[in-house]
């Protein structure tokens, strides 16, 4: 299955909905939509993982490259991600200590960081 | 020889269908269900890695991904002929997450740098991919040619003995 993207505003943030592999041909993809999202003002992006099937570390990169964007505006960056074998890859490789991991997108969007 | 041997060219659309031919590979020679999506993460960091440097260094080279099924162990080798590099990192030491994390470096005009597709804001450290792997299987080998040149990553996972049955 290729990447699927979407995006909608929920207040002052924007949640970006994620599907499908993100692996080193479709990480472009989500490297562009990240950065046209923090090129065009929106600071605040919550991405939501839940239809994620797959992520390797180039799609980490992508999304340690959008925290890093939107840092250089005092941004942030949420995931929503319950799904064990996705966080698995977080855990392994420490980055469950710079994203705030959340339940759904709901509290993401209640979460102040 | 091994049981299912792919060449691929060093393309990012072909590293998805190494995945799906080790991970069907692996449900034939009886790997456990819960270890499969280990091994689709680790082929695919592996050939990744291969891929990129292939296209660095090698582009008309073909990668080999090799699997085979022998007296209760799966194995998956990938050959890669590219400078090995510094790219062999086997381990999260000395990977600051916060500092990997960092804001983004910008310019007199607050225009990040590098802020075009593909510029280095997204590249995680040389090696990455590997420390992944080594950080998620436990029988990994990795070796590199004595001149320094071309990689071989090997990756064993307990698979049992009893087939499942035979579908046509």
């Amino acid at each position: 299955m290729d990447l699927s993207l979407s995006t909608r505003s929920e207040g002052d943030r924007t949640v970006v909905v994620v599907g499908g592999e993100i692996d080193v041909y479709t990480a472009p993809k989500l490297r562009e939509q990240l950065i046209d999202l923090v090129s065009s003002g929106n600071y605040h992006l919550v991405v939501d993982m839940e239809g994620v099937e797959f992520l390797d570390s180039t799609g980490l990169g992508v999304l340690v490259g959008g925290l890093k964007r939107v840092r250089a505006h005092e941004g942030s960056l949420g995931l929503v991600c319950t799904q064990e074998r996705i966080l698995k890859i977080f855990r392994i490789t420490g980055l469950t200590k710079v994203f705030p991991i959340h339940a759904s997108v709901e509290e993401a969007l209640a979460a102040t960081d | 020889m091994a049981t299912v041997e792919v060449r691929f060219s060093a393309l990012p659309a072909h590293v998805r269908t190494a995945r799906l031919v080790a991970t069907a590979v692996a449900r034939r020679a009886g790997v456990e269900e819960s270890l499969l999506d280990e091994v689709r993460l680790a082929v695919g960091e592996v050939c990744s890695r291969a891929v990129g440097l292939h296209q660095q260094h090698a582009p008309l080279e073909p990668v080999l991904l090799s699997l085979s099924d022998d007296d209760g162990r799966f194995t998956v080798t990938v050959v890669d002929v590219a400078p090995a590099g510094e790219a062999v990192a086997e381990s999260f030491d000395g990977i600051d997450p916060e500092a990997l994390a960092a804001p983004a470096a910008t310019d007199a005009d607050g225009q990040q740098v590098g802020a075009r597709a593909g510029a280095p804001t997204d590249l995680l450290p040389a090696g990455f991919g590997l420390a992944v792997v080594t950080g998620l299987v436990d029988d990994v080998e990795v070796s590199t040619g004595d001149d320094g040149t071309g990689t071989s990553v090997r990756m064993t996972w307990v698979a049992s003995t009893a087939r499942p049955p035979a579908t046509i």
